[in-house]
């Protein structure tokens, strides 16, 4: 079935008549220590062999998405008198990160098929397997999750953000905030034209931690106990430190 | 702002130095670890709760650690009491965790935690409250206070003389104090002092000089157990957070000890009193009050 489905898809777009040309500012991010959140800019080139087609306007949409992981919504509800969680949702996987930037408004650039398709939005992004059976209104749960994460700029829908000129050049500049997770961040480039879906580009950003980040992390994956020691005697060695300094601040 | 390789947040250093001096004076004044204050507050900055846990059991071992230094100096640390009250911490925390993940598995862990907060947060610092009251207008009123009850406690087996705090009681009722605040830290993911040091002073009768010392030094060795535990379980202690929240920390305590010292003790407990109540009302007002967002996003299986 998928098989047919990326046949069909294939013969959707069968001349690639316009291709995309990327570059990126950056296709590595480092969180180091005083990591405060990145900006990436990606700007690109159409590349064609044929004349501009003029029947319809070209639009780019750009995403970029975190590694996805399974995630838990739960609501509250008032029972005797006090909030208390009573439903939960469990997302089968969700982007940890979800940013997307069109050229022109949502409606104009992609339609619902090709949406679908490509999971290009960000519901369609947010996969939830068997969600009619956990509870009564998955639809609730699924947008409270977009609005928590867009509020904490995780998710971004920025519409008319990608600047296109002469449907040849394209630049836009997508916002990362500070609390990322590692991983691969798949970015696409689409190309549509009358909500159709006609090109396709994609790579990936790395973002990694480096320097000491690493080595924390490394050490409380691999040696737990080393780091949890290690961890004790930091707290021990500063108490005593912070002890003896008073003491001799108190005395001389 | 610095980047948190655990928790995988950034925050404000400063705010977390700040936050660290803060709890720490309350800390080494009140000899409580402070994680019934500084948890909360981790979560308030967006810390994730399983990272926040883990991390102030760490920080709490530094606190306590510096302050206990600092009683010891004084020699109001009643070590044989000590011992006895983390041979029983240490049984009451193991069975602690088992009950914690019977009520995980039951899925209602975060309420039952909260609930566990305000019930006994009311309880104890309303009893303080009203007792310190009493006591300082006994005080005014020139009477003297009585100063040893003769209660059913006295009449217990296994008696055991504890010179610093001038007490000859069976060891029974320390080791039940010892287990019942292991049950509660475990399932509070606190060191217990709070609910410690009010039962050292009204169960077991300990003056009140020495049960601050006392505390901390049972909340060291407590709170290093479950550090240990959450570092090779859960992976959720952030060294580089322990390490900001603990130089504010261990410096606070220091403040903390010599404040501490300069007070009366009714003073002392009546602040308490008041500090505990806050923290109650605050809980209670969460849980009471319609929550703008009824939906919170969490990890599969934390809480």
């Amino acid at each position: 079935m998928r098989r047919l489905v990326f046949l069909l898809a294939l013969f959707a777009m069968p001349l690639q008549a316009e291709e995309v040309v990327l570059g990126l500012s950056q296709d590595q991010v480092s969180i180091s220590t005083n990591f405060d959140g990145s900006e990436i800019t990606l700007y690109g080139a159409i590349k064609r062999e044929a004349p501009i087609p003029t029947e319809e306007p070209l639009q780019v949409v750009v995403t970029i998405s975190g590694p996805k992981e399974p995630v838990t919504v739960r609501r509250k509800d008032r029972r005797l008198g006090i909030w208390v969680n009573v439903d939960a949702l469990s997302v089968s996987a969700a982007p940890s990160f979800y940013a997307i930037a069109t050229s022109a408004d949502w409606g104009d650039v992609i339609n619902e098929a090709d949406d679908l398709r490509h999971t290009i939005s960000i519901p369609r992004a947010i996969r939830s397997v068997g969600a009619w059976s956990q509870v009564d209104e998955p639809r609730d749960f699924i947008n409270a999750l977009i609005r928590i994460r867009t509020d904490n700029g995780l998710y971004a829908l920025k519409e008319n953000a990608v600047d296109l000129r002469d449907s040849t050049l394209f630049t836009t500049s997508i916002q990362m905030p500070a609390n990322l997770t590692e991983g691969d961040y798949a970015t696409r480039i689409f190309l549509t034209r009358s909500g159709k879906v006609i090109s396709k580009y994609e790579t990936s950003i790395d973002v990694r931690k480096v320097g000491l980040e690493r080595w924390l992390f490394n050490l409380s994956r691999k040696q737990p106990l080393v780091y949890g020691l290690l961890s004790l005697a930091i707290a021990i060695a500063a108490g005593w430190g912070a002890s003896a300094a008073f003491r001799l601040i108190r005395s001389g | 702002m610095i980047y948190l390789p655990i928790a995988e947040v950034s925050v404000n250093a400063f705010l977390l130095l700040g936050l660290g001096g803060a709890v720490g004076v309350l800390s080494g004044m009140f000899g409580v670890g402070g994680g019934f204050l500084m948890t909360p507050l981790l979560f308030f900055i967006g810390i994730p709760p399983a990272v926040a846990v883990a991390t102030e059991a760490n920080q709490i071992v530094a606190s306590s650690f510096s302050g206990v230094l600092a009683h010891l100096r004084r020699k109001t640390v009643d070590l044989k009491m000590g011992v006895v009250l983390l041979i029983g911490g240490l049984v009451g925390a193991a069975l602690g965790v088992s009950v914690f993940n019977y009520l995980k598995s039951l899925g209602q862990v975060d309420l039952l935690v909260k609930l566990c907060y305000v019930l006994f947060l009311g309880i104890i610092g309303g009893l303080m409250f009203v007792e310190s009251l009493n006591a300082i207008r006994k005080t005014k009123s020139g009477k003297p206070q009585p100063r040893k009850k003769h209660n059913w406690i006295h009449g217990l087996p296994f008696k055991m003389r504890f010179r610093t705090s001038g007490l000859y009681i069976s060891v029974i009722p320390p080791l039940i104090v010892g287990v019942l605040v292991g049950i509660l830290a475990a399932i509070m993911g606190v060191g217990g002092g709070f609910i410690m040091v009010p039962a050292m002073i009204y169960l077991l009768g300990m003056p009140t000089k020495v049960v601050v010392g006392t505390s901390l030094f049972q909340i060291i060795f407590v709170t290093g157990f479950t550090t240990l535990l959450h570092a090779t379980t859960n992976y959720t202690v952030d060294m580089v957070l322990a390490v900001l929240l603990l130089v504010g920390g261990v410096v606070g305590a220091q403040f903390g000890t010599v404040i501490g010292a300069r007070l009366k003790a009714e003073q002392l407990r009546i602040l308490l009193a008041i500090m505990v109540l806050v923290v109650c009302g605050k809980l209670a007002l969460d849980l009471l009050i319609q929550p703008s967002e009824l939906f919170s996003v969490g990890a599969v299986g934390g809480h």
